[in-house]
């Protein structure tokens, strides 16, 4: 029987026969059963597998000569569309890098959190104490974000969000090993704010799903926007969310509000976007909003001719067409691969990989050092796909938002086009309340 | 007040109740004729759906899609009846649950596979595109589609279960089981149409949905929950029940959406009912339910001399 419980050891199925292990999941599987010998699956499994297990066992390499990263994303339901996305830049990442990390194999274990906190709790718990991952990222979802914060950052390991940006965490709960490559929640509808108030509206309805981040959003636009908001729903959201705004579009158009400002991310933007054409919103309350209209959502709205999307503003912190080499060969690269352009999710995965990249670089490879790990990490010093950037001192990114708009590329694909800057080197409003 | 607004609720409400209807409508026979607790029966909702865009995709014409799309549903309510109900109404309630949570993962999984986690749209012709406006009220035109296809539906299923000999039996077998079968009736080939028919009834639902909210994974699992709601309020077995209770729960919950903050407002800090009132109305129909069971446990209009 295998035995490789000793905790430095690691086995290299996947290098010693890439063509049996294709994949990172088998990979992990056959290491669990390492971990267990007296598990009653070792008997199921075939002999041949045991036996190229066993023979990797001479191969076992120390630990430290892997850097091990964690993935939690959506990989079910629906919104397992955004996680795959993810999943397609960390790859794309790992590639560019030549699958090392200053001379060491980069392992990523992607782990699927069921749109649900409680399971992104659970995975979160599985990365720290079972595969004893150097950093756990990834995190499309705010609540599932808090729900497994404290684990990963109890353990003394680095916690690197690549979407959620609760502002939580970027306040009085902010911690040390704690840092994201996407913005704090509050921003980027802020830079909206901003927007509305160029535009000289007076007046708008606000319509968001009720969770952590969508009161974030509603906040953050609330605090900027100089004219009235006239109304609000929050809609249910979650694995049974609402997907029906008949109700609230109906309210919006009798609320004589001048514009209508939305959060939906990941599929339910499509489904907003379909009803709000459908109900013949586009000529009376144009429509502004934030992580709504993608690339994931802008070939489907395509597909069923849905023009009422077009012209739409949104704010974000890049675009896929940032004028910048890294995102030409970001963008490039990715649509090489996958044909449709890469999302924001996709972009700010692909720079959790390069962050760490620069950290683990910069330290010549040494995981141990938690001190220089954390200072290199938040130098930021990597050409991030969004261009440069800093960290504030609650480790949320102080950087550019633009304005853009839904145009047709010069093949006709829908795409946001940057418009202008609305705010340059901007910080989150919630980093005053952070101690570090 | 604004009487337009209020309208367009209304006719909001009677959509929701008329989808949620149709889900129902096969719940409540499977429940109350087979005693059987069927879960899964959301997933016929989603194979709809993704049936119906498939084939739009194909063909280019939605209303030949739903046609072919509600035959192929209703033959995977056969299969299913067949092979994995049937073997069940012997059992009890709790492995019936078990199992057919266990085709809702299956579906779900299958649908992942095929149809890719994306989800898939439905394209309206542009006819169906516009707006209406009835009396200065301006509604989508298709949500006015659905409103009559569930009319429609109404109508057939009412004349089907009062007025032919399958209606007959169906309300016979909701009254009293044991009876049915003794008087000698093919039990199994009932069974078999009537889920299958109900099958029918929510992929058909979900062919509605679609084009609004798109084909997506667990679509069915999202809405089975409150068709369960609307079965149990119009008593099980009932079709007149569950007719009643899909359009009160249509309104309850979309006038609950529309107004509750408003109301709220009226004796709350307006930040405060501006918390409350999404959490609040998306309580109300489980209110009605908790209401109902305490003063009425077998539902609002439970069959005729049921045996329950």
């Amino acid at each position: 029987m295998v035995y490789c419980y000793n905790k430095p050891f690691s086995i290299n199925v996947w290098g010693w026969c890439p063509g049996i292990f294709g994949n990172i999941r088998k990979r992990v599987r056959i290491r669990s059963i390492c971990h267990n010998p007296e598990s009653v699956a070792v008997m199921k499994f075939p002999k041949a597998i045991l036996w190229a297990a066993s023979l990797t066992m001479f191969q076992a390499t120390a630990l430290a000569d892997t850097v091990k990263i964690g993935f939690i994303t959506t990989l079910t339901t629906p919104a397992a569309v955004i996680g795959e996305d993810m999943q397609n830049a960390v790859n794309l990442a790992v590639s560019h890098l030549g699958g090392k990390m200053a001379g060491k194999d980069i392992e990523v274990i992607f782990e699927d959190d069921g749109f649900k906190p409680e399971i992104g709790k659970q995975k979160a718990d599985k990365l720290v104490k079972k595969d004893d991952v150097d950093f756990v990222t990834g995190f499309i979802w705010s609540h599932v974000l808090l729900a497994s914060s404290k684990t990963v950052l109890d353990s003394g390991k680095f916690l690197i969000s690549s979407n959620a940006g609760p502002s939580q965490l970027a306040g009085k709960n902010c911690h040390a090993n704690f840092f994201s490559t996407s913005w704090q929640n509050d921003q980027t509808p802020m830079a909206m704010g901003e927007v509305l108030n160029q535009d000289g509206l007076k007046s708008i309805y606000v319509m968001a799903p009720n969770y952590a981040a969508g009161k974030d959003m509603v906040a953050g636009v609330e605090s900027v926007f100089k004219g009235e908001v006239v109304g609000k729903d929050l809609t249910k959201w979650g694995k049974d969310r609402q997907l029906d705004f008949s109700a609230e579009l109906a309210k919006a158009k009798a609320s004589g509000a001048q514009a209508l400002f939305v959060f939906y991310p990941g599929s339910a933007g499509g489904a907003f976007i379909t009803q709000y054409q459908q109900a013949g919103l586009k000529d009376v309350l144009p429509l502004y909003t934030v992580f709504t209209v993608d690339s994931l959502s802008l070939p489907k709205l395509q597909s069923t001719n849905t023009e009422g999307v077009l012209g739409s503003k949104s704010t974000m912190f890049w675009g896929p067409d940032l004028d910048n080499p890294v995102n030409r060969k970001f963008v490039e690269d990715f649509r090489a691969v996958h044909g449709n352009y890469p999302s924001f999710y996709a972009a700010q995965s692909y720079d959790t990989i390069m962050l760490i990249n620069s950290a683990v670089t910069a330290t010549g490879g040494d995981l141990e050092d938690r001190d220089a790990l954390r200072a290199a990490l938040k130098k930021a010093d990597y050409d991030s796909v969004r261009g440069r950037y800093s960290y504030g001192n609650n480790h949320m990114p102080i950087q550019n938002f633009y304005l853009r708009e839904v145009v047709a590329d010069d093949d006709g694909n829908w795409t946001t086009r940057i418009v202008r800057t609305v705010f340059e080197n901007h910080q989150d409003p919630y980093a005053a309340e952070c101690p570090n | 007040m604004d009487w337009q607004l209020l309208i367009s609720q209304l006719l909001n409400g009677l959509q929701l109740g008329m989808l949620l209807f149709l889900l129902a409508a096969g719940l409540t026979l499977i429940f109350g004729i087979m005693d059987f607790i069927n879960l899964s029966h959301g997933s016929f909702y989603m194979i709809g759906a993704f049936v119906c865009a498939t084939l739009v995709e194909r063909t280019g014409s939605l209303i030949a899609s739903v046609v072919i799309a509600v035959v192929i549903v209703f033959g995977v309510g056969l299969l299913v009846e067949r092979f994995v109900a049937r073997k069940l109404y012997a059992h009890d309630h709790l492995d019936q649950v078990l199992v057919t949570f266990g085709l809702i993962l299956i579906f779900d999984t299958l649908a992942h596979l095929i149809w890719g986690a994306a989800g898939m749209t439905i394209p309206l012709p542009a006819w169906l595109n516009g707006q209406i406006d009835i009396a200065g009220v301006i509604i989508p035109g298709y949500r006015v589609l659905i409103i009559s296809a569930g009319l429609a539906v109404v109508v057939g299923l009412f004349f089907l279960v009062t007025r032919s000999r399958l209606g007959m039996l169906i309300r016979a077998g909701a009254s009293n089981r044991t009876m049915v079968t003794a008087l000698g009736v093919n039990i199994d080939r009932l069974y078999l149409v009537v889920f299958a028919l109900g099958a029918a009834l929510a992929g058909f639902a979900g062919m509605l949905i679609a084009p609004i909210t798109e084909a997506s994974i667990g679509m069915g699992n999202e809405i089975i929950i409150v068709a369960f709601v609307v079965v149990i309020v119009g008593g099980i077995g009932s079709i007149k029940g569950a007719f009643v209770s899909a359009i009160l729960i249509g309104f309850i919950d979309t006038l609950g959406r529309s107004y509750l903050d408003d109301l709220l407002s009226l004796f709350l800090a307006t930040r405060y009912a501006e918390t409350a009132a999404p959490a609040l109305s998306a309580m109300t129909i489980y209110i009605l339910m908790a209401s109902v069971l305490a003063f009425r446990p077998q539902g609002l209009f439970p069959p005729a001399s049921s045996m329950r």
